[in-house]
Parts: C-alpha cells; sequence; structure tokens
C-alpha cells in the first residue's frame, strides 16, 4: 500500500515538474522569439529557415508517398462495403472527408515526429552530454535563442504546410484508386469531392496540425535537454521522445476532434 | 595588495546538492595575470567550483566577485557582458560538431560583434595560428585528434580577447608530450596576453610546470593555498597523501567513497 502510494506521489511530482519546466521553456521561447528581438537583441531568420525547409521540404517525398499509400488503401476498403450498396461514388466522400479532419494531418504528425522529433532530442542530447551547451552559456549565447527558437519557428511553419499537401496527395490517391480500380467516373468522382468537403473540415485539419507541431517541439527540446550520462541517456532519451510525442498527438487529435464534433 | 590586482574573489562560498555540501565555505583570491591552479582529488569540488565560477550554476551562498563586479547577484543579461571577457576550456572540448574549427571560433564574434565578415575570417585565422592549428578552418572536430581538438577549443576561447580564462582539466586524456605542449600553450598565453588564466586539474606534473598559485580542495574545503612550495610544506595529511601519491587505506570511510562516486 505505501509502496503504491509512494509511486503515485513519485509519478504525479514527476508529472508537474515536466509541465512546470515546459512552462518555463514556453516562456522563455517566446522571450527571445518576440520580445528580445523587438530590443534589438537579434532574431535567427536563416537558422528558421533552415530547419523549416529540413522539416518540410524535406519530408515531403516520405510524407507524400505515405499519405498517397493510405488514400488508395481507404478508397480500397471502403470500396468493399460501398460497392454492395451499389455507392462507390461516396468513396469520394469517406476519402476527402477523413483526409482532410483526420488522417492527413495525424500522418504527417507522426511521421515528423518519427523523422525530426526523434532528431531534435538526439542533437540537443548529444550537445548537452558534450558540454556544447555549457560551452554556448560561457559564450553568452543563449540556448534557447540559438537552438530552440529556430525549431519552434521552423516546426511551426512546416507542420501545416506539408499537411496541406498531405491532403491533396491523400485525396489523389483516393481518386487513382476509384478511378482506375473500382471504375468510378473520374469527373463524378472529382465533384462528388468538392460537394462534400467544406471549409470547416480544412479548418478543423489545419488547427489540428499547428497543435501537432507544437507537441512535436516542445517534447523533442524538452526530452532533449532532459538527456543525463553518455550515449545511452542520448537513445533512451529519443525514444522517449518519440513515444511521449505520439501519444500526446493522439490525445490532442481526440481533443480537437471532441470539439468539432457536430459541428 | 591593492584591489584592483585581485581579479576574482570568491567569499564563503557554500554549495548544496539536496543536503550534501559540495562546497564549504571556499574563500580565495584570484590576481590579475596569474595562472592560479585549483588541485583536489575526485570528489573534492573542483568542478562545481568551476561551474560557478563561470556561471553555469548559482552557489548556495556566499559570493564570487568578478572585475570587482558581484557575479553572483547579477542578472542574466550583465552576466553575458561579463562572459564576454570570459573564455573557457571545456574537458572534452565541447565544440560544436555540426560546425567547422574555423566557424567554432568565428561564432562568439559573429554573435557579439558587428565585425565584417572578412574581418572575422582574418581573426579566425590569427587565433588558430596562435595556438598552432593555421590552416585547420574547413576541418570539422570529428576530423581531429583529442589535442588539436583542446587546442581549438583554446582557439574558441580566445576568440573575444578574453580577460580570464578557464580550463577545466586541459591535460586529462592526453599523452604526455601533447599534455606538456598544452600546458606550455597555457603559460604562452598568460605571458603574451597577460590573462588570468584558472586551471582545474589533478595532475601534478602539469601544477610543477604552469602554477603561480595552488589552491588544494578537498572534501568542499580549501585544505591549502599559496605557492605550490607553500602548499606542499603544509601538514594537512590530505596534502602529504596527496603529493606522495598514496591510496586511501583499505576500508576507509564509506561516506566519502560514495561520495567519490557519484560527483
Amino acid at each position: 500500500m505505501t509502496a503504491i502510494l509512494g509511486n503515485t506521489g513519485r509519478v504525479t511530482l514527476n508529472a508537474l515538474y515536466a509541465a512546470a519546466t515546459v512552462c518555463v521553456m514556453m516562456v522563455e521561447t517566446v522571450n527571445w522569439l518576440v520580445v528580445q528581438p523587438l530590443r534589438g537583441k537579434g532574431f535567427r531568420i536563416r537558422s528558421c529557415v533552415e530547419h523549416f525547409v529540413e522539416f518540410g521540404a524535406n519530408s515531403l517525398p516520405i510524407v507524400g508517398m505515405i499519405c498517397f499509400l493510405i488514400g488508395v488503401i481507404m478508397a480500397m476498403q471502403s470500396a468493399y462495403t460501398l460497392e454492395k450498396w451499389g455507392a462507390a461514388i461516396l468513396i469520394a466522400d469517406l476519402v476527402g472527408i477523413s483526409a482532410l479532419r483526420e488522417l492527413a494531418p495525424l500522418m504527417t504528425a507522426i511521421l515528423i515526429t518519427g523523422r525530426n522529433g526523434s532528431a531534435i532530442t538526439a542533437e540537443i542530447g548529444t550537445m548537452k552530454v558534450a558540454e556544447e551547451i555549457d560551452a554556448l552559456n560561457v559564450m553568452g549565447l543563449n540556448p534557447t535563442k540559438y537552438l530552440v527558437v529556430p525549431k519552434f519557428v521552423g516546426m511551426l511553419l512546416a507542420v501545416p504546410c506539408v499537411t496541406m499537401l498531405a491532403m491533396v496527395i491523400m485525396i489523389a490517391g483516393g481518386f487513382v484508386t476509384s478511378v482506375f480500380l473500382v471504375g468510378v467516373d473520374a469527373r463524378a468522382y472529382f465533384e462528388e469531392t468538392a460537394k462534400a468537403i467544406v471549409y470547416k473540415d480544412l479548418v478543423s485539419g489545419l488547427v489540428k496540425s499547428v497543435f501537432f507541431a507544437l507537441v512535436i517541439v516542445w517534447v523533442g527540446v524538452f526530452r532533449g535537454f532532459q538527456v543525463e550520462g553518455g550515449a545511452e541517456g542520448v537513445g533512451k532519451m529519443t525514444t522517449s521522445s518519440v513515444v511521449t510525442s505520439i501519444f500526446l498527438i493522439i490525445v490532442v487529435d481526440l481533443v480537437w476532434t471532441a470539439l468539432f464534433f457536430r459541428q | 595588495m591593492s584591489d584592483s590586482d585581485v581579479y576574482i574573489e570568491v567569499k564563503d562560498l557554500v554549495v548544496k546538492y539536496g543536503d550534501r555540501k559540495v562546497l564549504d565555505g571556499v574563500t580565495f583570491n584570484v590576481k590579475r595575470g596569474e595562472v592560479f591552479v585549483i588541485l583536489g582529488g575526485s570528489g573534492s569540488g573542483k568542478s562545481t567550483l568551476l561551474r560557478n565560477l563561470v556561471g553555469l550554476m548559482r552557489p548556495t551562498s556566499g559570493s564570487i566577485r568578478i572585475n570587482g563586479k558581484d557575479f553572483t547577484g547579477m542578472d542574466d543579461e550583465h552576466r553575458t557582458d561579463v562572459r564576454k571577457k570570459m573564455g573557457m576550456c571545456f574537458q572534452g572540448s565541447a565544440l560544436f560538431n555540426s560546425m567547422t574549427i574555423g566557424d567554432n571560433v568565428a561564432l562568439p564574434l559573429r554573435e557579439h560583434t558587428r565585425l565584417e565578415a572578412s574581418t572575422i575570417d582574418i581573426m579566425t585565422r590569427i587565433k588558430l595560428e596562435l595556438v598552432g592549428l593555421g590552416g585547420f578552418e574547413d576541418y570539422l572536430p570529428s576530423e581531429l585528434s583529442g589535442g588539436m581538438k583542446k587546442r581549438a577549443g583554446l582557439a574558441r576561447a580566445m576568440a573575444m580577447d578574453p580577460e580570464i580564462i578557464f580550463y577545466d582539466e586541459p591535460s586529462a586524456g592526453l599523452d604526455p608530450i601533447v599534455g606538456a605542449g598544452l600546458d606550455s600553450l597555457i603559460r604562452k598565453m598568460q605571458h603574451t596576453f597577460n590573462l588570468t588564466s584558472v586551471v582545474v586539474t589533478h595532475e601534478m606534473e602539469s601544477v610543477k610546470l604552469i602554477a603561480d598559485t595552488v589552491c588544494m580542495l578537498h572534501k568542499g574545503k580549501v585544505v591549502g593555498l599559496g605557492s605550490l612550495d607553500e602548499v606542499q610544506r603544509t601538514r594537512h595529511p590530505f596534502i602529504q597523501q596527496f603529493f606522495a601519491r598514496q591510496p586511501d587505506e583499505e576500508g576507509g570511510d564509506p561516506e566519502a567513497y560514495v561520495s567519490a562516486l557519484t560527483s
């Protein structure tokens, strides 16, 4: 009994500590993103662009490929049921709506977590182990300004951009399958998609993707700064970064889906 | 001794990790232009002392005055100004692995000054020549040997023309010849630029070569302070043991053993 209580206490304390640390990090980031640049302390715009390219443009091939395949799979799976009712044309509604509201933002976020969330943790963790973070501090260079802000800006811009392209690609996957495999008329499919998806679907998907981006970058950075010890610590925290990030992405997804439910 | 001769003034410095006192009432002065060696065994608190001197940690109580200004009570912005006059050589060199040697040395200049790129290039080359690494600007840290990395770290610490340099275990992990080379480099820097140097080490050979003043730490307390001869003549049992290179008695103080393992 004491053990259970003790464990519960420890877990709660750790969670509270993590939340507090993340809050401090957020304040610091906004400080170096908005307040300090306005006071003439400089803003590393070049590094932001580099991170945007790395998180965004360089993720496109893999995200595009996977989202296309998911579009294909969804069309095939739904055709199995819908064809029985003679309603194959409704594949367009199903693929279109779920791509915009759910699957494109989710798949993009999960893939970018695996590609870049882990890389952020590994980079910061390795720098911490090699005393490079200390070196930045001693040189009077703020690690938040130097390491966190560019990743934050890059991620916040990259994830929604990639998500929008993923939406289009996923719908294209469904279109190709329906037209060439199921035998739906191309023009009818196009018109049905246009009729099915509304502006709100797009907004709902993009709002989600912004919050996913926040999760990926915060968890990545937080876990990176948590690294202790040597190479083993980096490995452990990198794994933990991906797991935490995907878990939180699903939770955030649930919250937003509930908020947009029947709206 | 007039006040202007003292560069660092440490008074009653106490640092606690939890309940454990790592530093206990440490007091000493570092004179301008001297090589001040902090000597001590593992777990003596010498690394903690160094981290406090460069501002990577804040002490539990006591004060550090650098160049007449209270460093412990300063806010981060003023600390950054003090740090621009400080250089630090890390034990593992802590070069930024993603950047070339030249970019590493140029980084503080690029971030803290408004010099033109061509001027920064020339200054970078001068600093690398100074440590005997002329022509290595375009190499990555991973392409250099351990001794060369430490030299490059010294060049980076020298980039902003500091008034003081801190060395953390400069000859640790190097063979005697390369280590001796680094010792003579420390002397050369001090002679040429009248640099104040604070060296943390446990290598007796290099202490004999470089030390003007030795500060001996044992279990968080200063047990000897003065020239090497003066310290060696002190009758403190630990000092006698340290210089005679005698092992601890078997089954000694278990608490000391644990603290030596964990620090």
